[in-house]
């Protein structure tokens, strides 16, 4: 199956006055269409750069290493990517009260959208038709109608401080699938959601995406919530990504001993909390060879002095480390 | 060592200490950096309205008194003015502002509400009506500044009390037991210091302002005391030929009021971490 | 309809901040001096006429009486009569308030109309050339005292180059008043040439209130503009593709201006009280050159009559800020 989204080989760094932190250090990384897969990790790990580096939108002081980054056929990185932006690949973010203008209506801020990404758009369009309009209205209503918000009408003339949080994030559901996106991009959607609601959204994201055999890459520190809605899981740490694998094989089979190590810390009845020693590693100063291995029980000579290549060990799971875990075949 | 690095690359902090050493330098030195010193009451008929040249390089005044050497005392006037006009209004106004923003009584508002009136109209205007009634004199100007001027204290510091109260460490001190003046001095007034650190060094160059204006309008001390604004009124009926004499106490005014504001805003920088402005 | 509730709700702080100023003004003309007869009748006064004036505006009384029927009088606009003009104080300032305000209306204007755009295009193109240049004269034009600057232009523009009159409002008299700004009031009547005349003695006075105020804009809209585009609005729009300027001028412009907006108020307040040197370096007959005569004149009536007449001006100034604000802001409704 051709890849979608293909990145290879990709090193981030951001360069400030304290020096360059080398936030991705050559991640190899791809989605296939349709799939739903889960970006985790701690904070600091460079998902979100990862993410924002697909998007198109690192900050200015970012240096891309090296890399390449495939989409569709188009290379990412050769151009500017604004008019994919949006529109084939779109974004759902962390923060949806901050995402929005308080100074405009919803409806005006979704229409926004829908003047410049409907699909209805024409490329070399010069005016905004009355026609498309009513056109783009119809959808807007539609999609308002799938995230399961009630008296569509009535909330488009609202404020995005009158709405609640669920409803908003609904709502930013709704306008990165109105372009009907090949790709969305999900930063950590339901971090700042109440507990009760995640779980809703997340499953109307996986069901609306499936639908429309949209793909979803997903940013979360949170492994429950991959576990949820993912078919694919790819776990990072410290810029460099550690393993991939299919969400069963990945709970099931873990090879990557920061994922062993990070399933093992999830909290179970009766027994102790377990850690993983030791601190994240400074992206400014990141230990050579293998990111993992001041911390890792299995690192040797090899770890610390080369650079971890990504092997597979079974068909479709891939982990970048020198001892991955053995797993019998079954 | 590396702090003082960083504080040095900011151009405007540099010139800002810079521009105000020099006003305090002069003031200090004002006797021995004059040529004449005589001439801040003397003055010498025969050299009036002389332009700049060797012997007196900023010009003479309309009474022959050297405006170079004047501009010097001048600065020991306008530090003297501005540094107890403030002095004065910050004292008056933190503690009602602790005081107000601490408790929520009803003289938390009463305070607020006659700190916004005094806000609600021009310093200016209240200080000309202040001035006036007291008299020409240096301290009539100082209370006349200071008076219009504590209500900005004390709102700033009411906004600040107000909103650290709901902070953790506050209410920790509280259910330990700290009495209130204690909390409000060893808790609340260091952690609201930059910010008035920085309002203070910023209120410094309006306030020289506002007494160059009052100086201007004949409300300062009469003459022949060297303030500037009031050499600056003095100047008028003698232009456009005596340029020399309205042009030295401006520019005067200029950098030491610019001095204050760069090294306000660079002080704004560096001890306030949350702000980060454009660099 | 909730506006107007709004507003009247608004309103309603008028009256007690008015009456507090009254307070302080009655505080600062009455009690502060040691003998408040004395400093009305003057410093040379004969004892009888400081005895008689003592009596004949109830100084005697004790102070709370005093207070008010002071603050009756105020409210039925009167503030006594000027020692000079001999005419009620009242009178002399309202017949002043035109000037004054057409001039603040005018350098009002042109600091918006070259401060916001200037502020806005600072931020978009910061650490430019441009940007440096603008912060620079920025930070200079705060610091000029405003009767220097006065002077200075004066100096150059008016007795150097011959460009612009020296002092004064109009050649002769002012068109016939209606609205009594001399500017609208030509162009009422279709008096080209006053309008132009008018113009010419304004661009002075209006220039040098305008350049402080101007500087002040141009900080607070770089600033608002940069703060604004560091929000998450902003990377989201940017994020979906929005095009560029769209983001710029429709939605950052928009949020940049109602934290401008805030500042007007105080803006404008400034530039009012600039507007007292100002007036007297151009002989502009407004408010300005009013309370500087009569600080010269120790006109004591008229001095606090100015005191409270511009302060309730600029009270209720503060209150159309507070009311536009809320209606540009629909987070305050």
């Amino acid at each position: 199956m051709a890849d979608f989204l293909d990145v290879r080989d990709l090193s981030v760094g951001f360069v400030t006055e304290n020096g360059t932190a080398r936030v991705l250090d050559h991640v190899s990384f791809s989605m296939r269409q349709g799939e739903i897969m889960g970006l985790v990790g701690e904070s600091g790990c460079g998902k979100t750069t990862l993410a924002r580096a697909i998007l198109g939108v690192l900050p200015d002081n970012a240096e891309i290493g090296s890399g390449t980054m495939g989409f569709d056929g188009a290379d990412l990185l050769a151009r500017d990517t604004s008019d994919l932006r949006g529109r084939l690949i779109t974004f759902i973010p962390q923060d949806p009260f901050g995402s929005f203008s308080p100074l405009f209506t919803v409806g005006d801020q979704i229409g926004e959208l829908m003047r410049w990404k409907s699909p209805e758009r024409m490329p070399g369009e010069r005016r905004y038709a009355a026609s498309r309009r009513r056109a783009d209205h119809a959808r807007v209503l539609a999609a308002l109608r799938d995230v399961q918000l009630p008296d569509a009408e009535r909330l488009l003339r609202k404020y995005p401080h009158e709405l609640s949080g669920g409803q908003r994030q609904r709502v930013m559901i709704a306008m990165a699938l109105l372009p009907e996106p090949k790709l969305v991009i999900a930063d950590e959607p339901t971090t700042a959601l109440d507990v009760t609601i995640q779980a809703q959204i997340l499953k109307l994201l996986r069901r609306l995406a499936s639908e429309r055999n949209a793909s979803v890459l997903f940013t979360t520190h949170d492994l429950g919530t991959a576990w949820e809605i993912c078919d694919r899981v790819t776990v990072m740490y410290a810029g460099q990504e550690a393993e991939t694998a299919e969400v069963g094989d990945f709970f099931a089979r873990p090879r990557h001993p920061y994922t062993g190590m990070l399933l093992a810390s999830l909290p179970t009845q009766g027994a102790a909390l377990r850690g993983i020693p030791g601190d994240v590693p400074s992206p400014f100063t990141p230990p050579p060879g293998c990111r993992f291995h001041p911390r890792c029980p299995r690192a040797t000579e090899l770890c610390r002095q080369t650079h971890n290549e990504t092997a597979e060990p079974a068909p479709g799971h891939h982990v970048r480390c020198h001892h991955p875990q053995v797993w019998p075949a079954s | 060592m590396k702090t003082f690095r960083r504080l040095l690359r900011d151009r405007a902090l540099v010139i800002g200490v810079t521009l105000v050493t020099l006003l305090v330098l002069a003031a200090i030195f004002a006797a021995p950096l004059s040529n004449f010193p005589s001439h801040v009451t003397g003055f010498d008929p025969s050299q009036r309205l002389k332009p700049p040249g060797e012997t007196f390089w900023l010009g003479t005044d309309r009474m022959g008194a050297d405006i170079y050497s004047r501009l010097l005392f001048g600065a020991r006037l306008t530090i003297l003015i501005s540094v107890t006009a403030t002095a004065v209004a910050v004292l008056i106004g933190v503690p009602i502002g602790l005081l107000a923003g601490y408790y929520e009584r009803w003289f938390s508002d009463l305070l607020m509400r006659v700190s916004d009136v005094f806000l609600a109209v021009p310093q200016i205007v209240l200080a000309i009506a202040i001035a006036q009634t007291l008299g020409p004199a240096i301290q009539n100007v100082i209370l006349a500044l200071s008076a219009t001027y504590w209500p900005f204290w004390a709102r700033l510091v009411y906004a600040e009390t107000r909103s650290l109260r709901n902070e953790v460490f506050i209410e920790a001190a509280v259910a330990m037991g700290a009495s209130p003046l204690r909390i409000m001095v060893l808790h609340v007034v260091p952690s609201i210091a930059s910010s008035i650190i920085v309002r203070t060094t910023i209120g410094m160059g309006a306030t020289i302002l506002a007494a160059a204006s009052l100086g201007f309008l004949g409300l300062g001390a009469p003459p022949p005391t060297p303030e500037w604004g009031r050499m600056i009124a003095e100047s008028r009926e003698f232009l456009p030929q005596a340029w020399w004499y309205a042009t030295a106490p401006g520019i005067a005014i200029l950098l030491v009021v610019m001095g204050f504001n760069l090294l306000g805003d660079g002080l704004r920088d560096v001890l306030d971490p949350r702000i980060r402005r454009g660099s | 309809m909730r506006l107007l509730v709004l507003a009247l709700r608004r309103c309603l702080w008028m009256p007690p901040t008015l009456l507090g100023l009254t307070l302080i003004v009655f505080t600062v003309s009455h009690i502060i001096p040691a003998d408040p007869a004395r400093v009305l009748a003057g410093e040379n006064a004969p004892i009888e006429q400081v005895e008689a004036l003592r009596r004949k505006f109830g100084l005697d009384k004790p102070l709370p009486q005093q207070f008010v029927s002071y603050v009756a009088d105020v409210v039925q606009g009167n503030m006594g009569v000027s020692l000079y003009t001999q005419r009620p104080v009242a009178d002399d300032l309202v017949e002043r308030l035109p000037a004054t305000f057409e001039l603040a209306l005018f350098a009002m204007g042109l600091a918006i109309l070259l401060g916001l755009p200037l502020g806005v295009v600072s931020a978009l193109m910061r650490n430019s050339v441009l940007d440096h240049a603008v912060r620079l004269v920025t930070i200079a034009g705060l610091a000029t005292a405003a009767f220097w600057l006065a002077i200075l232009l004066q100096l150059l523009f008016s007795m150097e180059l011959n460009l612009t009159p020296v002092q004064g409002r109009i050649d002769g008299w002012g068109p016939d008043p209606i609205t009594g700004f001399y500017t609208v009031d030509a162009l009422i009547r279709g008096d080209v040439d006053t309008f132009f005349s008018a113009l010419r003695y304004l661009a002075l006075p209006m220039m040098t209130l305008a350049i402080p105020a101007m500087a002040t804009i141009v900080r607070f809209t770089r600033a608002g503009v940069l703060n604004v585009m560091s929000s998450n609005f902003v990377f989201y729009q940017a994020a979906m593709g929005l095009p560029r300027r769209v983001v710029i001028w429709k939605y950052i412009l928009r949020s940049a201006l109602i934290g401008t907006l805030t500042q007007i108020g105080l803006v404008f307040g400034n530039l009012l009280a600039g507007a007292v040197v100002v007036e007297t370096v151009y002989s502009w007959p407004g408010l300005g050159t009013y309370a500087y005569n009569s600080i010269l004149q120790s006109d004591y009536n008229a001095i606090m009559g100015f005191t409270l007449f511009t302060g309730s001006v600029f009270i209720a100034m503060n209150l159309l800020v507070d009311i536009a604000q809320a209606v540009l802001d629909p987070r305050g409704r």
